[in-house]
Formats: structure tokens, sequence, C-alpha cells
């Protein structure tokens, strides 16, 4: 093992960040009154805009989300991870996801990590690095792990959700 | 060791002999439900050119979110979905005017115990009521089921619930609900399988343990189980789809491991009242009682159940509800909505001045009883969260049935055993 590895390997999700707290529900993220949409660039428009004045603009100028415990609790609906994503949000690191927003994220092909030490640490404007491969974040210097997803799971976030890889799998040329 | 019941029945459907948590498995699910985002999954699968479904049989459709159709996108949207089930012969599809997904299903006899059940809706966790493994997932994941029959799922660990004592007058399975998620938290039971016992447990009715199925996904339960027993054979009885044969009730091991166990005595529990704007944001009815409220929703999946109405309208009989108050109900079925047509329940609310809705999610979802600035709704409804009823300035507070309507007399958040 080496004595000093390298800071950060792998393709890299780097940017600003802009910071949530615990239990941001679904409901919060997209309302349901748009759930008639599912582009993400429709969605998009009406992300987050139960939170007042000034959003969603202000989150376009942000590249990631870092959030506290349960981000995406509540309604199954997947309109949530596609907004974030015509958001133009690269990646939502949080403490813990709600399984429903975790399933539909991955699905949706929109990166998440979960790695609870962080939260405390990052400030709004921060900017983060997030090597996927490694499993490791860097904030002002330090590293922070987190788990990798299990290899089959993974797969389907490599290629950019789960329409994408039903299009792979369930063609004959695979 | 042994096995929970989310473990055995998880096992079953991926052809394992045993699984632990943590682990993944590519589970096979008896039903896949889907409501009104199914024009959502019929588009994903137009997209990436599908046409073969693994089994249509296992495909039950509802239209309920917005019914009938209030705008023309909805009109086609639902038209789609329509189309789809006629296209696909499914068997199992209901129209707009049949009520709420879940408790369609139920009713008609197509969730059974053992089941593994998923399906466009958080609150699928509702069909534990029946024994039933029932969870929730994006529209686009229902499209992959349809197509593989699959899907991959991580084998939760398990909270155990013993629920002993009596409710006292007034105070029901809502309240314990909302005392529960008060007490863990919104993720209390993140990822995790709850299993219900106790002598309790065994005395609720299939409504009220379709509440408490219901509610334990607002503090984030995967899944929700009541084990299967007489009461649950007499209420499959009554809507058998095959012989009775076909049931296959899923129980735990005696040495199966839980995670953590919980027990609650019901006869300590008082009305409780979720607040603006998190479900978790629990007050006992006395820190709330005398807050003002425009509008009062009786309905949806956890409390638009024909028990949920009998209760109501026995404390609104031969009264009047404050002419202040809107009260909007909104029975969770049609099958509900004749049921208190005939028990004389309906006349009772709307001669009290309630005004009754044809059945579905209704304002709940945001069809109907949308509030302006300002305005505070209570709801029988499962989330509080801002702006879910309408404006982002509008407050929603969750309680039971019988606190509602004894609020919706009063004119302000009210404690039902005033009027018992």
């Amino acid at each position: 093992m080496s004595a000093t590895p390298p800071l950060i390997e792998g393709p890299l999700i780097e940017g600003r960040v802009f910071k949530f707290g615990d239990n941001v529900n679904s409901d919060i993220i997209i309302a349901g009154r748009y759930l008639i949409y599912i582009e993400p660039q429709e969605l998009a428009e009406h992300a987050f805009e139960m939170l007042g004045e000034g959003f969603p603009a202000k989150l376009r100028e942000y590249d990631i989300l870092v959030a506290g415990r349960n981000f995406g609790c509540g309604s199954a609906r997947e309109q949530a991870s596609t907004a974030i994503k015509g958001l133009g949000i690269k990646a939502v690191v949080a403490a813990s996801f709600a399984r429903t927003f975790y399933r539909n994220a991955i699905n949706d092909g929109l990166t998440i990590v979960e790695c609870p030490e962080i939260h405390a640490a990052v400030e709004e404007g921060d900017r983060i690095a997030i090597a996927l491969s490694s499993g490791r974040i860097t904030h002002r210097g330090r590293e922070y792990a987190f788990p990798q997803m299990p290899d089959s799971v993974r797969r389907i976030l490599e290629l950019g959700g789960l329409a994408n890889y039903l299009k792979a799998t369930l063609s004959p040329e695979g | 060791m042994g096995m929970t019941i989310a473990e055995k029945i998880l096992a079953t459907k991926s052809g394992a002999t045993r699984v632990s948590p943590g682990e993944i498995v590519d589970a096979y699910p008896d039903i896949v439900m889907s409501h009104t985002a199914t024009w959502r999954s019929v588009s994903v699968m137009r997209r990436i050119g599908a046409t073969k479904l693994y089994d249509p049989e296992r495909l039950a459709i509802v239209l309920d979110h917005v019914s009938p159709a209030k705008t023309e996108k909805y009109a086609q949207d639902q038209q789609t979905s329509r189309n789809f089930a006629r296209e696909y012969g499914i068997r199992k599809f209901y129209d707009v005017d049949a009520g709420i997904a879940h408790l369609v299903l139920m009713e008609h006899g197509h969730i059974k115990p053992g089941d593994l059940v998923v399906g466009t809706d958080s609150h699928c966790t509702i069909y534990g009521a029946l024994g039933s493994l029932g969870t929730g997932i994006g529209y686009t994941e229902v499209t992959s089921v349809w197509l593989t029959g699959k899907l991959w799922m991580k084998v939760p660990t398990t909270v155990r619930f013993e629920l002993s004592g009596e409710f006292t007058a007034g105070v029901s399975a809502k309240d314990l609900m909302l005392y529960l998620i008060g007490q863990l938290g919104a993720d209390g039971c993140g990822y995790k399988s709850a299993e219900f016992y106790g002598e309790a447990t065994a005395r609720m009715s299939i409504s009220e343990r379709m509440t408490m199925a219901n509610l334990a996904m607002e503090m984030g339960a995967k899944c929700v189980f009541v084990p299967p027993d007489e009461r649950t054979m007499e209420y499959l009885q009554r809507r058998l789809r095959g012989p009775v044969s076909e049931y296959r009730p899923v129980y735990a091991d005696v040495d199966a491991a839980y995670e953590q166990q919980i027990a609650v005595d019901l006869s300590k529990l008082e009305p409780m009242v979720a607040c603006p704007h998190q479900v978790e944001n629990t007050k006992c009815i006395g820190e709330v009682a005398g807050t003002h409220i425009d509008q009062a929703f009786l309905g949806s999946c956890a409390n638009g159940k024909y028990e949920d109405l009998e209760v109501a309208a026995t404390i609104l009989r031969g009264r009047r509800v404050d002419p202040r108050v809107r009260l909007i109900v909104t029975p969770g079925s049609r099958q509900i909505l004749l049921e208190a047509m005939r028990s004389g329940v309906l006349q009772t609310l709307i001669e009290s001045g309630a005004l009754v809705t044809n059945p579905g999610c209704g304002a709940c979802a945001g069809d109907g009883g949308t509030l302006a600035d300002g305005e505070v709704s209570l709801s029988t409804a499962n989330r509080n969260f801002i702006g879910r009823m309408g404006s982002r300035q509008s407050s929603i507070y969750l309680s039971s049935p019988a606190t509602l309507a004894a609020s919706a007399i009063k004119g302000a958040i009210a404690d039902p055993r005033e009027f018992l």
C-alpha cells in the first residue's frame, strides 16, 4: 500500500455546493401539480419553487446538492430526481436518502452519494470533488470515504438510467 | 437463525431458500400497480421500443389521482393509460370511477397474503395490512417490471412493534401512527420492514390495519406487516378470487432477528395532530386545540375508508359543520361510497354540511380543495408537506377522522372526546 495515495483518481464530479437540511421531501422538490410533466427541462422550471422567492433559479448556479438525512422522503414520484437533473445538478450527496428517491435517482441516471460526514463540514458555495471509482469526496483538502454501490446497481447509473439499461439489455444486440 | 416476514417473501420471490438483511436479490412481484402515473410508464416503454409484457396478468392499473380528468392534458394522459390497458388486455384495469388504487385492489381481492406488490405510489406499504409486502417505486421502474417481471431489492432489517392495551374512546390507529412517527421521526424506519404484533394488533379491524400500514410509510418504512389472522381471512373470503388454497400467509420464524423491538400501550395514547409542514411534527390534541381551520378534508388511502366515514358521521350526526369551515368528504372508493349511501352515513355527512365528492385521491393529491394563501386545512390524509394542497403559504394539519369531525363542528382543531 502506497504511503501517499493519489488524492483523487478516476472521473470526477466537481463543483459548487448548495446545502439543504434533513427531510427534504419530494413535494418540495417538485409539487404534485407538475407531475403532468416528465421532461427534465419542464420539471426544472418548477423545482423547489415551494422554497419561495429565487427558487429554482438560484439552484442553477450550483453543481452539487449536499443534504442531511432522508433526502427525497415522501412521494415515490420519479420526477423529483428528473427535476434535479433538469436543473443541471450533477450529483446529490446526502447523509441518507429515502429509498424511493434513491432508486429513482439511479433509474434516472442522477448520481447520488451517501456520505453522512460531509454535511456538517460543507458550507454553501464550497467546492467539492467526488471520485466515484474510489468512493471519495474531497473538500478543503480533506477526504471523506463513501460506500460503493453494488456493481449491478451501479451499471444502471453508468448507462445513464434504467431506460437506457433496458434498451441495452432487452435488445438482441445487447 | 430464522427469517422475518420480509426476508421470507423476498426469498420466495427471488427463488432463494433464505436471504439476509443487506443482500440484494432479483425479486419477481405478483402485482405491479400503476395509477395516474401509468401513461408515464407507457411513454418509457415506447421510448425504448419495447412491446412485450412479461405477464399482463400481473399488471393492475387504477386511474385515481385526478379523476375524472380536469384538463385536456389529464384527459389525454388517461386516454393513453386506458388505451394501453385495452391493447394489452389488462384485466385488473379500473377507470376513474373506481377510487384510490390501494383500496380498490384490496377490495377486489387482488392483494393476497405473502404477495410481493410494487407500484407507483409510496403508500403501497398499505398492502401489509393483509400480510403482503408492498412498496413504492418510480414509473420507469414499473416499465422495467412490466417488461422483465423483476426488480432488484435490498433485503431490509426488521423492526418489531408490540401493541398492548386498548385505545380509549376517541383514539384510533391514526393517533397511534402519528405518535410513533413523532417519536421515531420521518426516517425512524428508513429502509426497514415493520412487523406489528400483540393482542391490540389482533383486535384491530382491517380498516385500522390499513391506516397503520399506510402511515408507517411516513416513518420511512419500506414495507409493513400485520401477520394475517382470522380477521384477514374473513376479509379475503368476501373478496375471494380463486380458491382459498391460493392464499399462502407468511409468518416470521420464532427465532427471526429483529433490529429493534418497540412496545406501545395503546391505552396511554391521546388524540394526536401532525402540525405543518412535516408529519413527524406531532403534538397531543391539547397543545393545538383551538387552532382555526378553513377546510377539513376527510379522505385519502389513510382515512377515506368506510369505517373512517362512519366514525366522522357518528360525531356529526345531528350537528352542523361550522359555517366558516368547508368539510370535504372524498370516499376512498366506489364500494365505500355505495356502502356509505346504503347505511345512511352519506346522508348524515351531507346533512351536517359536508360536501361529498366522487371517490378517488381528491384533495390529498391536489385534485380539488385547493388552499389559498394563509388558509389552514385539517386533513385525515398522510402528508402535510408545504404547498401539498395549494398555496405555499397555506398550512395542513393531520388528524384522525374523529378529531376531524369534532374540529369541523367547532371551526377549530378540537378534541373528539368532547363529542363522545
